[in-house]
Parts: structure tokens; sequence; C-alpha cells
């Protein structure tokens, strides 16, 4: 059998975070009740003008820069033509020939082997808004509040070759566009959504195979499995002898498998050409300069800057710098080099994010805010408590304001570290267990465990075990 | 009581209690109730509307809050959306359409005081040069009414010249508001693209259409000028170029102005009596001190051909929203989503919008694009580029505005081609954005004749005070079809 592969290119739809739309001073806000959200200008009135939302110019520029691409300093809007009910103008503002950004990168790494992927444009354009089929009988009927939200179609080359890779790519821009703040990335919203072209080919050959392009996915799960299964199909399309049409398909996440939307001959002639209603975008080097200066950090810098400035390791680095919202928790309790960042780290990424999985809450609005962490890791790192008590600790902190230390004192949760009652209950222990005593004086060391647990439970685990057993250990051997 | 011949005589009347904005609307008001059936020239006449309108701006003035032209009525081409009344464009397509939003010009002739008395009648959609394409019936022209009143302005112009209203909003894409001026005699100003704003005014070629006065006297034009010109946030072509007190600086001496006549629009074959017509007024100009060259335009036979190619291209993109689903008309009982785009359209718009929409289709399509619409832009550039160079040896460019006088209604409706050629003057002016004036300067076989002055970018001063001083010393524009209108009656 042939050596087959696949070939991906991503256009990626990323709902610019503005709060209002592109053209039209409508509010963007999700979920609001239907043409609620629509003005005389989404809804295409006779007479009504487009004007330019000018924050998405300053969202579009930091991707540009993020993705080290050219950034027009001029470009212009143009009409894509199509009639369809949601579509109001029945054209659609986009970009067509010169699109704000061209030519940028994005790397990421699958198992350890870095790749970089083109980026050929990423462009401006207003979203549509929704046909609804199903909520009423024998009709359609349009819901405009997403009409005219502001989109940056994001257009990779053909240069991912897995569907791993892709999803990996996808994951990557994810995290990019929401540490930059200027995509919310919500993906069940459509906030961030993509379109897979997949073709697949003779490993050898050095021509591209025919594509098709399949719609709309909304879920990194989605993206794989759509790839898959296309591929998949092509594949045995072409070894049964037949040959790819180039169509658009949909994927139907319920039965695994995609099918046509509609094939190239139903194709539209857009008709593009400049939008006479809007003037050429103009960016200057100062504006561009003064968007540099203000660029949040890129993940890759930040997970770079937390293994080299906090030592934590690449894996943990790459999940704190993934979610902006983590990061900005994660360098708040380093804010005054407190407690070490592994530790930092460790429970960030463990008992935290457990307790807000548990939670319906979000890292950014769990009661247990980085100073409240921060003062628990300090008793630990003081070891006014062990890591078992900071647990119980941070449960009991969920559901009140005290402070950790109130918390502390008032469950009397500090570790015992008086000499005089350990060696107390130490004494005791020795007596009650003579043949342990006998054992260890024999050599078996290994029984010194079971006293430690011993002396650790009849304190309720407040004791400091390395006291324990330091106290135990000079304890046995004076009593030689 | 009798009309007053001008808007200046209409403010002094109205500043001197001589009359009442009531009072004088209902004069004009039942002026058009009474002659307007032999003409057509509104489409809605909003009686109850003007008349309250005009009370409130009464109590304005006996509150001394008026301004200039508070109280002064005007006509509206029904191209401008106007809330709560009826906006048809000319069209089926938008017969039962009531705005929920005035037009900028519309807001800002209302906060001026000024009193709509109705919407006039246009070719749909701004299609056409006879006003025969409305859905709403033929205009007449009040000079001899089995004769056009000129397109797509038609109702406007019309209205004017019939005194029906002293004044009148009209939009220009390809001579829309200076050849309709030039049939009915009366003067008409296209401003400079981006100097009124467009927000409102229902798009025809949007990178061509601009709104502008129709009136009798250039000073009339001047005062309506004032409140419409100004940027608009809401429109991005609109100018942040400051406006300019139009009517209190009309008074200049054309002493040393110079007037460039395009050797190319008086190489073709002008009719003679337009020709002598043209030359006297041009003989006037020389009196009042101008001087007068003789300049090229080499780009002149491309303008008709880049413009229907710009034009029907955009319009095919504006008027794609008619689609039946939001406003407007839609086909009974559609059975999906395609026969009511087919029938709704099909039923919707008229021959002359639907030949443009084939053509506009046509000239965007794959493969033929680079033919015709890449290549009319870069007329387009070439034509902007002519006229710069003009502006460097003269003030203004003058020309007949139209090669004919007002033809007989129906003469071209079977020749769409001939009727494109009559705006073989007009249309460059669009093309380069240029502001351009027509002003009534003689008849010919007892039909009026109108000259066109083009100048450079934010020049209307200039057009303006050559038109004003030509008016100064000349009385054409005081013939007023109004009287033949009696005769008929």
């Amino acid at each position: 059998m042939m050596p087959w592969e696949v070939v991906i290119g991503l256009e990626v739809h990323a709902q610019l975070a503005t709060s209002s739309k592109i053209f039209s001073g409508s509010s963007t806000a999700y979920g609001a009740k239907a043409n609620t959200q629509a003005s005389a200008v989404d809804l295409a009135l006779p007479g009504v003008l487009p004007v330019l939302n000018k924050r998405v110019l300053d969202l579009a520029i930091m991707l540009g820069l993020a993705i080290d691409g050219e950034i027009a300093s001029e470009s212009i809007f143009s009409r894509k033509n199509y009639f369809y009910p949601d579509s109001p103008k029945g054209y659609q503002i986009s970009q067509y020939d010169k699109p704000i950004i061209s030519k940028g990168q994005l790397k990421f790494s699958n198992k350890g082997e870095g790749k970089v992927i083109n980026i050929t444009r990423a462009h401006l354009e207003e979203d549509a808004g929704k046909s609804l089929h199903e909520e009423f009988q024998n009709t359609t009927a349009i819901d405009l509040n997403r009409s005219g939200i502001p989109l940056l179609e994001i257009v990779s080359e053909p240069e991912l070759r897995s569907a791993q890779d892709a999803v990996l790519y996808l994951k990557e821009l994810h995290c990019l566009v929401r540490t930059l703040g200027i995509c919310d990335g919500n993906m069940q919203e459509g906030s961030f959504r993509c379109d897979a072209n997949v073709s697949v080919r003779n490993i050898e050959d050095p021509e591209l195979g025919t594509r098709t392009e399949i719609k709309n996915l909304n879920s990194f799960r989605f993206v794989e499995r759509a790839i898959n299964y296309e591929a998949k199909r092509q594949i045995e399309v072409l070894e049964d002898g037949g040959v790819i049409t180039q169509e658009t398909r949909l994927y139907d996440p319920e039965k695994n498998e995609t099918r046509t939307m509609r094939s190239k001959e139903d194709a539209h002639d857009y008709r593009y050409f400049p939008d006479p209603d809007l003037l050429p975008i103009t960016i200057t080097a100062a504006h561009i300069a003064q968007i540099a200066e203000e660029l949040p950090e890129t993940p890759w810098n930040k997970r770079r800057r937390y293994v080299k400035d906090y030592g934590v390791n690449s894996e943990d680095a790459a999940i704190l710098a993934n979610s902006p919202e983590t990061s900005v928790y994660f360098e708040a309790c380093m804010r005054n080099h407190a407690v070490s960042a592994k530790l930092v780290a460790n429970w960030i990424i463990g008992e935290l994010s457990a307790l807000i999985n548990k939670s319906s809450l979000t890292i950014s609005n769990s009661p247990i805010v980085a100073e409240r962490l921060v003062s628990v890791l300090e008793r630990i790192e003081d070891q006014t408590i062990s890591g078992k008590i900071a647990k119980q600790l941070l449960g009991l902190m969920w559901n009140t304001s005290d402070s950790a230390d109130q918390i502390i004192a008032q469950e009397r949760l500090g570790q015992v570290s008086d000499n005089a009652l350990l060696e107390k209950i130490i004494s005791q222990t020795l007596i009650d267990f003579p043949s342990q005593v006998q054992d260890y004086k024999a050599g078996k060391v290994k029984i010194l465990g079971f006293l430690v647990g011993h002396v650790m439970s009849e304190t309720k685990g407040k004791a400091n075990p390395a006291m324990v057993k330091d106290l135990l250990e000079k304890s046995l051997t004076q009593g030689v | 009581m009798n009309l007053p011949n001008s808007v200046t005589e209409i403010i002094h009347g109205l500043e001197n209690g001589t009359f009442s904005s009531r009072e004088l609307t209902k004069a004009y008001l039942n002026r058009i109730d009474n002659l307007d059936p032999k003409i057509n020239s509104f489409i809605t006449v909003c009686h109850d509307q003007a008349l309250q309108d005009a009370e409130n701006a009464d109590r304005r003035r006996a509150t001394g809050t008026a301004n200039k032209l508070t109280g002064v009525p005007y006509g509206n081409k029904d191209i401008f959306c106007t809330k709560g009344i009826r906006t048809t464009c000319g069209s089926k397509m938008l017969d039962t359409f009531i705005s929920p939003y005035d037009a900028t010009i519309v807001e800002r002739l209302s906060s001026q005081g000024m009193v709509m008395l109705g919407k006039t009648n246009m070719d749909e959609f701004a299609m056409g040069s006879s006003n025969e394409t409305s859905f709403y019936g033929r205009v007449n022209n009040p000079w001899n009414i089995d004769c056009v009143p000129g397109g797509s302005s038609g109702g406007s112009a019309a209205a004017v010249s019939a005194g029906f209203a002293p004044v009148a909003t009209g939009s220009d894409t390809g001579g829309s508001i200076r050849q309709p001026a030039a049939f009915c005699g009366i003067s008409g100003l296209k401003p400079t693209y981006g100097r009124v704003s467009r927000y409102g005014m229902i798009a025809f070629a949007s990178s061509l259409d601009q709104a502008g006065p129709m009136g009798r006297s250039v000073e009339d034009l001047a005062h309506m000028l004032e409140p419409m010109a100004g940027y608009d946030p809401r429109d991005s072509t609109s100018s942040i170029v400051t406006t300019e007190d139009y009517s209190r600086d009309l008074e200049h001496t054309l002493e040393g102005k110079r007037i460039g006549l395009p050797k190319e629009y008086f190489a073709t074959s002008l009719d003679y009596q337009i020709e002598s017509v043209i030359e006297a007024a041009i003989k006037e100009f020389e009196q009042l001190g101008a001087d007068v060259v003789e300049i090229s335009i080499p780009t002149t036979p491309l303008s008709i051909p880049a413009y229907y190619v710009i034009s029907s291209a955009e319009c095919s993109s504006n008027l794609s929203r008619y689609d039946g689903v939001r406003y407007g008309h839609r086909c009974e009982l559609p059975s999906n989503i395609n026969d009511m785009y087919d029938r709704t359209r099909g039923e919707g718009f008229g021959e002359e919008v639907k030949r443009r929409l084939l053509t506009g289709t046509y000239v965007l399509s794959s493969g033929y694009y680079d033919a015709y619409y890449r290549k009319a832009q870069q007329i387009r550039r070439l034509i902007k580029n002519d006229f710069s160079k003009a502006f460097k040896h003269v003030d203004a460019v003058v020309s007949p505005t139209t090669p004919t006088t007002a033809f007989e209604a129906g003469k071209h409706l079977n020749s769409p081609v001939n009727m494109y050629l009559g705006d073989c003057f007009t249309v460059a002016s669009n093309l380069a954005g240029l502001p351009a004036l027509s002003i009534p300067v003689g008849f010919a076989d007892g039909m009026p004749v109108g000259l066109q002055l083009v100048s450079s970018y934010f020049k209307e001063s200039t057009l303006l005070t050559f038109g004003h001083m030509f008016q100064k010393a000349t009385d054409w524009h005081l013939h007023f079809s109004q009287d033949n209108l009696k005769e008929a009656q």
C-alpha cells in the first residue's frame, strides 16, 4: 500500500474582543435576546453606512506583531457578495487582496519536535447573523445579534501533516489570542472556530492532492476527529481508484463523519470589490510602535521565563503560562518571592485546581486569591503546618474570608513542635511497643517508620514528622 | 397669498412678519394639491406634518430662537430617509417602507426649523435621466408637460420650477441634480464628494453619490447648502474640510477669474441653438471680467463607459439588501428561499434597475473584473488627473450641462444607450468627485438650457460666486415655468 501523507491548512475565525461591533455601535455581548443587539446598520436598512470600530485595528496589529507578520501600511475592506438570509446587506465586508496582516509564523512542538507553520494572512471581517431553523415550524427565523461581530480570520499555509499537529497548532494559536487579550477564545460561544482544508497525497508526490474544506469546527476534539475521518475517507476513495472532488463538507460529531455541504459547481462567484463606503485603512509605523510597547508577553516567552527565572520545570511552566488567568495568578503569588516557585506551581496545578474544578468558579474568581494561597504556603515552608494539613486548611479557607493564620489558630492546626510534649508521647510510645523497640535495636531500622506514624497519629497529624523522627532516633539510641 | 420668488425673499418675509411659516406652507400645499396632478412631482405630500412643523417654526420665531431658515419650506427627494414617513426611492420595492430614522441632512434641515412639504418623485433608485423609471409614474416638465423633467431628481426640479417648493434636495450620481435642473430651468449644485453626508441617503453608487441643493437662484442654493454641508461621523467618506458661509461670501468680482472650455466638449456636434445660448452665456462671463481659455480634457470620451461600469458595479452590490427578508416588498407565498429572492426582486425592481444590476453583476464577475471594473477605475484616475491639471490654469471648467434640452417622454425609453449618452457632460465630475453647478442661461425652442461649471475640490464658494454674479447680471433664472402652468390651467 502506498504511504499517504495528510496535508492540512487551517482558517481560524477569532472573534475580536471589542465591546461594540466592527461597523456599528451595537453591543457584542453574548446571549442576548434575538435581534436586541441589531441596529439600523446591522439590519442593513436603506441608507445606512458602516463606520469602522478602530479598536479592531489595534487587536489585529497585536496578532501581527506576535506572529512576526507584515502589518500593511495600507489595507482595504472589500465586499464579498452573496445572498443568504442571515447576511443582511447581501454582502459581507471582509478583506480580499490587501489583508491587514500577512506572512507570519507560529511555532509549536509535538512530543519535543519543534514545528514552524507559516501564516499566510490574517484579515478583518464581520460575522453573519444566525438562521434559526429548528425553533419555528416551516419557517426560518433570523437573529442578527451576531451580524457585524468583528472577526480576524487567520489563515495558515497547508503545512500541517497530521490531525494532532493541527490541534497543537490550534491550541497554540488559541493560547496566543487569549494571552494577547484579543479574543476570549470561548469555543462554545463561537468566539474561536475553524475551517480545515484537508487533502492527502502519496508521500513522494510533489503536488498537493485535491482538498476538501470542513466548515465550522468549534472544539479541538472535533477538529482532530473530523480531520482523521476525512483523511481516512479520502485515502479510501483514492485506494479504490476514485477521485476526490473539491467541495465544502460538514462534520457531524454525533455520527463522527463528514458529509457534503456544497460542491465546487455550487461555489459562489463572490464578486469581490473594494467597499466604497469605507476608506482604506492606513497604519503608521508610530501606531505599530505604540502597540508593540504595550504588547502582552507571548505565551512562548512566558513559558521560557518561568523556567529560566523561577526554575519550574517546562511541563509546569506550560500549564501556568498557557492560561492567561493562571499565569496572572501565578505571577501574583510570586510577586514578593515569599515562597518557592516550585511550591507555588505544585499547589496551583494540584490542590487549587482540584478545588476549582469541584466548584463552578475559575482561578480568577476563586475565593482563595493569590495572597491567601501564599499565606498557606508560607506556613508550610516555616513548618507550622504539614502539606496534609495545608490541604485541609485550603478547604476551610474556600468557605470563609478568615486568614490562614486565623484558621490555624482557631482550629489548632499548627504542628506540635513543643519538645517536652513530643518527648512525653515518644517515651510512652516506646513503653507501649516494646517488641518494635527490640526489633529496631536488633538492626531493623525500618521499623522506625511505624513508630513515627504512631507518634503522628497521637498528635493528630500536627507534629512535624522530621522532628518526630529525630527525637525517636535520639531516644532509641540513648536507651541502648 | 402670492408665493415669494426666492428663499431670500422668504427669509425677509418671515423675519419682517409679512407672512407666517404656516401661511406660506399652506400656500405651497394648496398649490401642490391644485397643480401637482399635472406634474406628478411629489410621491408623498406631508400636509399635517408640514403644517405642524410650520407652526413650530412660527413659535420659534416668536420666542427669538429661530435660525435663518426656520420656517422655510422645502421639497425632499424621496431618496432621503425620513423617520415615520414613507421613503420609497421611487421603487415598488420600498413602497411600504417607513424609515425608523432620519437621514443626516434631514436631521440638519429639521434642526434649522425648515419645513418639509413632502417627498419628491424620482427615477427608481436614482437610476435614470428622465424620471420615467419611477414606480410612481413619470414626472412632467412644467415648461412642457409632454417633455421629461430629467432625472433622477426630476421631481425636485419640477417642483421647484413649478413653484411647489422654493427649494428642494437632490442627489447626483452622474448628473441627477444638474441635468433635471437644466431641463427645468432652475439652479442645482452637486457639491464635492464628501461635502454632504450620505448617511440616510439610499445608496445607488456609493463612490459617486452626493446630495445637494436645488433652487431657482444660486443664492437660494447657498442658503440651503449651509446646513446640508459638513462632516458627519456616521459617513466615513464625509470630509473634515471646514465648510464656509456660502451665502455671505457670494459677491466677488469675476475680474481675473479664468474659465476653461474643454475643446472635447465643444467638438461634439452640439445642437446649434444650445451652442449659441452657451456662447452668449460665456460672453456674459467675459463681460463680468472672467478670462476664457481653451483647455483639454482628453479622457472625455471615456467618462460615459467608465461611469456606467462603476455605477452599475456598485449598485449591483448596494441593492442586494432588498431581498424581502427584513423590510420592503416580499413576493406572495414563496416556496423556498431562492424562489423568494427571485420573485421578490423580479417584482420589486423595474426594468432599468434590473438592467443596471445585471450589468454590474457582469462587470464584477470573475474573469471580467479586470477587463471592466479595474479598467474603469484606472480611467477614473486618469479623469481625475485631467481635471487636476486643468485646475492649475482655470477656476472653473464650463460646458453645457446637457447635449439637448428636455426631450419628449418615451423618446429614449427603448434605447437606454441614447439615454446614457445624455450624461456625457455631467458624469466626469462624479468620477473625479468635483463640485459642479448648473444654472439656467437661456432657451432653445422654448425649453431651458443649462450651463455647467465645474470647480476644484471644496471650491463650492467659487462656483456659487460665478453663478451668483451671472444671475445678478442676467434674468434667466427669473423666467418661471409656474406662469406657464397657470396658462395651462
